[in-house]
Formats: structure tokens, sequence, C-alpha cells
């Protein structure tokens, strides 16, 4: 076809008035205005729930027709049988955060700016000139080496866990899990970034010899692979929300970091790392949530509990060996107000609280 | 944050990842791919402090359209024949879209390549997204439009109905089998590169010409995270494809992603702006116009083509099937007959079509009205109960048809049915590749090499097994899919709410038994069988009435 300069004529479709608003006629059904296929928790429905509930399907409530595909060796979707823990209904679970579409990015977005409006201030301020050496060293090499373990539990655990929950409640909670994750292991990155271009003595690569290396770091480095490596997804969420996060992860970040920065001269740090707190008590809330769910259930309370006491079993030793070779990094700073043995003691009691607040027996290792 | 900052946040968050040596990450999703000597691709990076805001920024601008449709009346001049099919459609894409969340950890555990861990997880959260921003949609539709009935039960009805089934293929197939074959081929290099653009690009324009605006608002905003997920796809098979030992898995894979997507795909999208639209405009692109522009010419020949300079053989043959069966053999026209002849067991109403459609249709698929307008015209002669039963159940020149195991939309060019028996099974086919697909591909064994982490089909696959020899009352009745006030169909075969006498009730349904035509076939002796088939594949070059 030949380039014509007739000017194409100009259609658009037409605009009818039809008047198909809601209320518009009264028939069958035409005040039927809430989904109606499952038993929101309250009274209405909440804006969670209908956007999370049923949208992965189960044999045991409406897919008629079953997995349509199914793996090499085993059946498709999302068998029960992926966990050795049980529950008359996985469906019960709903996130007490209730995180969807639009809370995942407000949250995360005043999140980002509060970091960000800190870090600029940080700069503005030169903050970092008045840190002593210690505590550069002490930032440089235990933020460095702590935010690859936030890193790898966002894509190699949470990331992981949210293709295998036989529900989309507990799916979607932990894949927002390992979207806080995958942001605070960035803002530490980039955090390390801006030190190593401020004007102090402060080496950006050391995190990785770190954490890879420094012998106090490699008990923490071989717990994260370890759980990377729990094929049982129920497993992986107790020892790392439960057990992990309590004896290591709010041992380093709650007791040390968070008590001593300040004694520093350190304002900046809190203010990360405490949005990494604010994610984990969101996390541990929908987490507590589901795991007393577990535990309370009539018919599987009982196995489950003598399940979580295995998995403690195994978890919690771990963990401690983990918590007792960070001991030298407490007397790393310069200004030391609080010692390792009250810090664990201070963790191991929390979590002991929590455990009793699933109903499950404190393991005796945790009193060695 | 200026350019030179950002390579630098770039290359700092790469340094997060580090070699395990104590223990690797369990591999719960098998592959039989090979990445050992694939090279490091670095697709597009994402980093959380610029994605978050964003993306919120997105989402304002989204809900703020929502306000604004509200406030602003849209649903007063939003067509019915185009908002019932969205029943349908909003009853499954959820469904895929958070499958694609959870088949990242598939792709994560498959490719030993940390620079592409973060673009796959930062997917999973994307799509998270775009699987509630549209259940809050559909929730919209349902507050608003005039019909509510099948949006409030819509992830019911998408678990127990025909056309639900045939949808989550594209979904389970995304999160099931072969970890690369799901969650690369299948979801990302087909369904994401290819046919996102139908459904999220070609559809809203449809919806924008009927009145609604949001459909566009939302999926638009959809479609722009897409551009990463296509990123982290083709960085994936490219360091697949340095492995010559991938070559067969991977047309394979191609040749039973894109089919299955055509068939699937092709079949709802089509549907919906063919036959659920009221713009008939004769120089409105036609569906086959669309395709050609968005499936032939850029994903066809500007994606899949490229990749033979890699050695890799592009699935020709199927490409220009798929085509054929659109412009020639007329699929979508088939498949809208279809959905329309079940009306009882839909969880929406459709439409009559007109004498302004018959002309359109006339005008952009010549010998239209020879092989539909009959069928169409009787569509709307038996639309209101009392002196007829359901145009299924009536002498219209038209015989259910078979399913196609694979792909599970029925066997609807008739000339193309394939019987085998199968697994012991004497089972229907819509075409060889459907065939092959369930026979050859989706076997533990592919040309003489094991392929044990392949998938398998499983599941009651013929949706009318379940329903074989029930009286049609008992089945609507069993599904859901009746009114509140216990009686009224929620499908009916036309859109008059004015007049209850013209909806029809389950009394009007009942003393009709539905068969199972798979399970009538597997009672058949040889003989029967052959002459069925035969005749069966006789009636499909007929023009139906
Ligand atoms: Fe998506
Ligand atoms: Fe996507
Ligand atoms: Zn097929």
């Amino acid at each position: 076809m030949t380039q014509s300069a007739v000017p194409k004529q100009r259609s658009f479709p037409k605009i009818e008035f039809t008047d198909s608003e809601a209320g518009a006629l009264e028939f069958p059904s035409s005040k039927s205005r809430a989904y109606n296929y499952y038993q929101p928790a309250k009274l209405r429905a909440t804006m969670y729930e209908d956007v999370t509930v049923d949208v992965q399907p189960d044999p045991d409530r409406h897919l008629s027709q079953g997995w349509i595909y199914g793996f090499g060796d085993g059946p498709g979707g999302y068998p029960k049988e992926w966990t050795a823990a049980k529950s008359s209904n996985w469906h019960a679970f709903l996130d007490p955060n209730e995180e969807w579409n639009q809370t995942i990015y407000r949250n995360n977005s005043a999140i980002v700016r509060q970091v960000d409006l800190c870090l600029q201030n940080a700069k503005r301020a030169r903050a970092y000139d008045g840190w002593n050496p210690a505590w550069l060293k002490f930032v440089e090499r235990n933020l460095g080496a702590w935010m690859h373990a936030e890193n790898g539990l966002a894509l190699h655990v949470f990331t992981s866990i949210q293709r295998s929950g036989p529900t989309n409640m507990i799916n979607t909670a932990v894949a927002v899990n390992a979207a806080h994750k995958m942001r605070f292991a960035q803002d530490l990155a980039l955090f390390n970034l801006d030190l190593s271009e401020a004007d102090v003595p402060f080496d950006g690569s050391a995190h990785i010899g770190v954490w890879k290396d420094a012998p106090e770091w490699q008990p923490t480095r071989e717990v994260v692979e370890r759980l990377t490596a729990v094929g049982d997804w129920c497993e992986l969420l107790f020892a790392t929300n439960i057990v992990f996060e309590q004896l290591v992860g709010s041992l380093f970040r709650t007791e040390l970091v968070m008590q001593i920065a300040a004694r520093n001269g350190d304002y900046i740090t809190p203010t990360i790392v405490g949005t990494g707190e604010y994610d984990y008590d969101r996390d541990l809330n929908y987490t507590r949530n589901l795991f007393r769910l577990l535990t309370r259930d009539a018919e599987f309370g009982e196995t489950n509990k003598a399940l979580f006491g295995d998995w403690l079993a195994t978890w919690v030793p771990r963990c401690l060996d983990a918590a007792q070779a960070l001991q030298p990094i407490w007397s790393q700073p310069a200004d030391k107000p609080v010692t390792f043995a009250s810090s664990l003691d201070a963790a191991k009691q929390k979590f002991r609280s929590l455990l009793e607040d699933l109903g499950l027996d404190s393991p005796k290792e945790l009193d060695q | 944050m200026s350019r030179q900052s950002l390579t630098k946040a770039h290359a700092k968050i790469t340094e997060l990842s580090w070699e395990p040596t104590f223990a690797t990450p369990a591999t719960r999703f098998g592959t039989d791919y090979t990445f050992e000597r694939a090279p490091k691709k670095d697709p597009l990076k994402q980093i959380m402090r610029s994605y978050f805001p964003m993306e919120e920024e997105k989402d304002n601008r989204v809900y703020g359209a929502m306000d604004g449709a509200i406030r602003g009346n849209m649903f007063r001049q939003v067509q019915q024949r185009w908002l019932e099919w969205q029943k349908l459609f909003l009853s499954i894409i959820p469904f895929p879209e958070i499958s694609a969340a959870r088949a990242m950890p598939m792709a994560i555990d498959a490719v030993p390549n940390p620079e592409i861990h973060n673009g796959l997880a930062v997917q999973m959260i994307d799509e998270v997204r775009h699987s509630t921003i549209q259940m809050n949609l559909k929730k919209l539709y349902m507050n608003n439009y005039i019909d509510p009935a099948g949006f409030d039960m819509t992830e019911k009805a998408f678990a127990n109905n025909y056309a639900g089934t045939i949808g989550r293929q594209f979904g389970e197939g995304f999160i099931t089998g072969d970890a690369i074959t799901a969650a690369n081929i299948y979801l990302t290099v087909v369904a994401e590169t290819a046919f996102t653009n139908t459904l999220f690009v070609a559809m809203p324009d449809e919806a924008a010409a009927n009145g609604d605006y949001l459909l566009p608002t939302v999926v638009h905003s959809v479609q722009s995270d897409e551009s990463r997920h296509i990123s982290n796809g083709y960085s994936i098979l490219l360091m697949a494809l340095a492995d010559e030992r991938n070559r067969p898995l991977l047309e394979r894979d191609l040749r039973y992603a894109w089919w299955n997507n055509h068939c699937v795909v092709d079949a709802a999208i089509g549907t919906f702006i063919e036959y659920g639209t009221k713009d008939r405009r004769k120089d409105r692109e036609s569906y086959a116009e669309m395709w050609r522009r968005w499936i032939y010419d850029d994903y066809y020949r500007s994606y899949l083509l490229p990749l033979e300079k890699y050695g890799l053989t592009i699935p020709h043959d199927l490409v220009e099937e798929a085509w054929n069966r659109i412009t020639n053999k007329g699929y979508v026209h088939e498949v809208a007959r279809f959905f329309a002849t079940g009306w009882p067991v839909n969880y929406w109403r459709i439409d009559a079509m007109t004498d302004t459609d018959f002309e359109w249709f006339e005008h952009k698929y010549p010998g239209w009205y020879s092989k539909y307008g009959k069928w169409w015209e009787n569509y709307n002669r038996l639309a209101y109960p009392g002196r007829n039963k359901p145009i299924a159940f009536e002498e219209v020149g038209y015989q259910y048809p078979h399913r196609c195991w694979t792909c599970m939309v029925p066997a609807l060019i008739r000339e193309d049915m394939v019987t085998e028996k199968v697994d012991d099974q004497w089972r229907t086919y819509c075409s060889e590749t459907c065939y092959w697909t369930d026979a050859v591909a989706f076997r533990s064994e592919y040309e003489g090499r094991p392929t044990p982490n392949m998938g398998r089909l499983t599941g009651f696959r013929e949706w009318e097994t379940l329903h074989h020899n029930k009286d049609l009352a008992d089945i609507v009745a069993d599904l859901g899919y009746v009114r509140d006030d216990g009686k009224t169909l929620i499908g009916q075969p036309h859109l008059d709410l004015d007049d209850p006498k013209k909806m029809w009730t389950l009394d009007d349904v009942r003393g009709n038994t539905f068969m199972s035509p798979n399970v009538l076939l597997n009672q058949m002796s040889d003989a029967e069988r052959e002459a069925h088939v035969a005749a069966y594949k006789a009636n499909g070059t007929k023009a139906a009435g």
C-alpha cells in the first residue's frame, strides 16, 4: 500500500446509557452484594478476607475436578502432606495484619520514606563523622554480616515457603514476610554503601569476609544455610520465625544493636534496624496465630505439640550455638552498656514466654 | 536516585548473596534442565527502596479512578453484555496471578544464579498485588453493577465450573511439574510475554468501548509490571539455551506452552472481545486482527523468531496453525457458541446476537452467517422459558461436543478431533498437539531420555463425567448457580431482568438428563465408537442448522 495523504477518519465507540447501576431494578439476587462462598471470621467480611479467601482453591472446599496437573512424583496443587503438621481446618488461619495489595505498598513505602529521610539527614548533618572507630568497625563487620542473613531468609526461606502452604492466607502472609526481609536486607546494604562513601574509615566490602569466614558468624551462617535446606514448609516457618528469630535475630537486633547504638553516638542504625524490628513484630504476629491454631487444634493439637517439640530439639541447640558464638561482638564497641549474658537471658526469657503462649514446653536445652 | 548512584546501589545489593558451604537450599521442585554451563545473565534489578513507592503511586491512581468511577456513575453506561463476561474472566484471573507468585521459588530453586533471584522475588510481590487488586475490582463490580449474581459466588463458581477449569490450567501450569517448564517457559516465556498482551492490552480497549474504564485502569496498571517479569524469564531462557542438553526440552516445552496458551487464552479472550462487545464499528479491530498485531507480529516475529540464532527450533507450524484456527476454522466462534449452549451451567448471562452483530461478523469473518447465523437465531428464539427447553436440549443441528482431554476446551473443530486410547481410557483431543501433550510430553521419558520431573495430567478432567446421567436441575442446584429466591438460575440466555417470567428457574430446566460424552464413548463397542467418531468429524465441516 502506498502512503495516502487523505487523513484517516476518526472513529469512536458509541457510549450508550444503559442504566446498569446497582438498584436500577429488583429481581432475584439483585441485592446479593457480598461474597457468599465463605464464612467471614466476624459478622462482616473484611477487605482482606474478600481478596484472599479461596483464591487458592482446595479440593476439600469447592474444587470439584481436583488439581488438573500433578508432579512427576506426586499430586499437584498444595498437598497438605507437604508438612508433618496437621490441622482440622487450615483455612481457619487469617493474617492478623490483613495484608493485601494496598497494605503491602502503603506500609513498606512509609518505611522507605522514613529510612530515606533518616539517611539524608545523616549525610547532611555529617553524623558519621562523630562515630568512634570501634563503632564504625562494629557496624562495618556485624551489621554487614547480618544483612546476608536477612537476604538469605527473604529469598530462600520465606519466598520458598509461600509455594507450599495449603491456603492462600498462609502463603500470602509469608510472601509479605519475604518482602519485608528483602527490603530490610537491601536497606542495610545501602546504608553500608552510604557509610563507605562517607569521609570516615569504613570498609564497605568487609562484610563479605566476615559473613563467610569470621568465626563468630559461622554458626549463624550455618543455621541460615541449614534452614534453607528444610523441605517441610511448616518446620521451616517454625524454625525461622519462632526459634532463629528469637534466639539469634532478636538477640542481635533487639538485645544488642538497639541497646547500644545510641550510647555509641549512632542514631541512624536504630532507625533502620528498628524497621526490621517492626517487621518482625508483625511477622511474629501471624506466625504466632498460625502455630497457636495448630497447638490448640481439637483433633491434632497434641500430635502437633509433640512434633513442634521435636523441631525445638533440633533447632534450639543450633540457634544457641550461633548465639554463643556471637559473644565476642558484645565487647567490640567502645561503650558496652549490656553484657552478652544479660542479652541472651533477655532473649531466652522472651522466647520462653512465646513458647508458653503457644502451649509448648521449653526445651531442656534452653536451660543449659 | 541518579543513574550513577543507581548503578552503585545495584552493585551493592548484589553483594548480599553468597555461595553456601554448610548446606544448600532444598530442591523442593525439581527440573530436568541443567544449568551447570550457563553463563550468568543479569536481568533488570529492582531496589525495594524505589520499588515500593513506585507501586504505591500506581495503586493510588487505580484507587483514585475507582472512586471516580463510582462518583461518576460509570455503571449507568456499562454494557451488560460486556460486564456479564467479567463474571467469568474475573473469577479466573486472580488464581493465575497468585499462582505466578507461588511459582517464583520454583524458578529460584532451579536456576543457580543469585543475580536473578532478586528479580524473581520482586515478581512474587507484584503478583500478590495483581491477584488482590483484581479481587477488589470484582468486588466493586459486585457492589455497583445491576446484577451481582455470579460475582457473589465467584471463587466457588471458578472451582466447580467447566470454564473455570479450562482457565485453571493458566495457573496450575505455572506451579506444577518441571520447575523450568512451569515457572519459566509456560509462565513467562509464553503466557506473560505473549498472551498478557491480549489479556491486559487488547481486552481493556474493548471494555472501554463498552463503557467500563475501570478494567483498563486496573489491568494496565498490572501490565506495567510485566516488562520486569518478561526480563526475568528471558534471562533464564538464555541461560537454559547455553546448554545443548536443554535443547530438546526447550523445544518440547515451547510446543506445549504455546499450544496450550493458544487453546485456553484465545478461547476465553477471543469470546469476550468478539461476543461480549456492543461496539460493531466496521473499523474496530476484530480479535483476529488484534491477534495478528499482538501475538503474530509482536511476539512471534519480534521475540520468538530471533531465538533461532541460538539454534533453537521455534514451533512455526503451531503458530501458523493457531492463526489458521482463529481465521479459517472459526475457533473463537465455536467456543462462543459452546459457552452459549451451556448457559444453564454458567454463572453469567449471555446476550443474544442481533442483526448488527451478524453484519459485523460477516464483514470480519466472511462466511460467518452460513456457519453460525442460524444457531444464534435459534438461541434468540429459545431465550425464554415455558415453551421450550434450554437450547442444548432442543434440536438445532448442534451436537454437544467431546472435550479435549488436554486443554479441556472441547474438540470444536470437529474434523480435527483425535481419539486415542491413552492410559487405558478412550480420550478425545481437540488437535494432534493436545494429543501429543498428553501422550508424549507429560511423561517420565521424552525422546529416550528420562524426564522424571515432568508434570502429569491429573484430576477429573472431563467436567461432564462428574454430572453424568443427572437431571439438569439437580446439576445446577448442586453447583449452587441459583439466585437468592432459591429457584431462579444465575445463568440466563438473555439480558432481560425486568420481567420475572423471562427468567429461567430450576423447574424450567428439570426433566433434561445430562450425559457425559466421554463416559458414553468408553461404553461403546469398537464398531460403535468408530462410527460415532467418523460422524462427529464429518459434522464439523457442515454449516450448522
Ligand atoms: Fe501478574
Ligand atoms: Fe507477571
Ligand atoms: Zn486441546
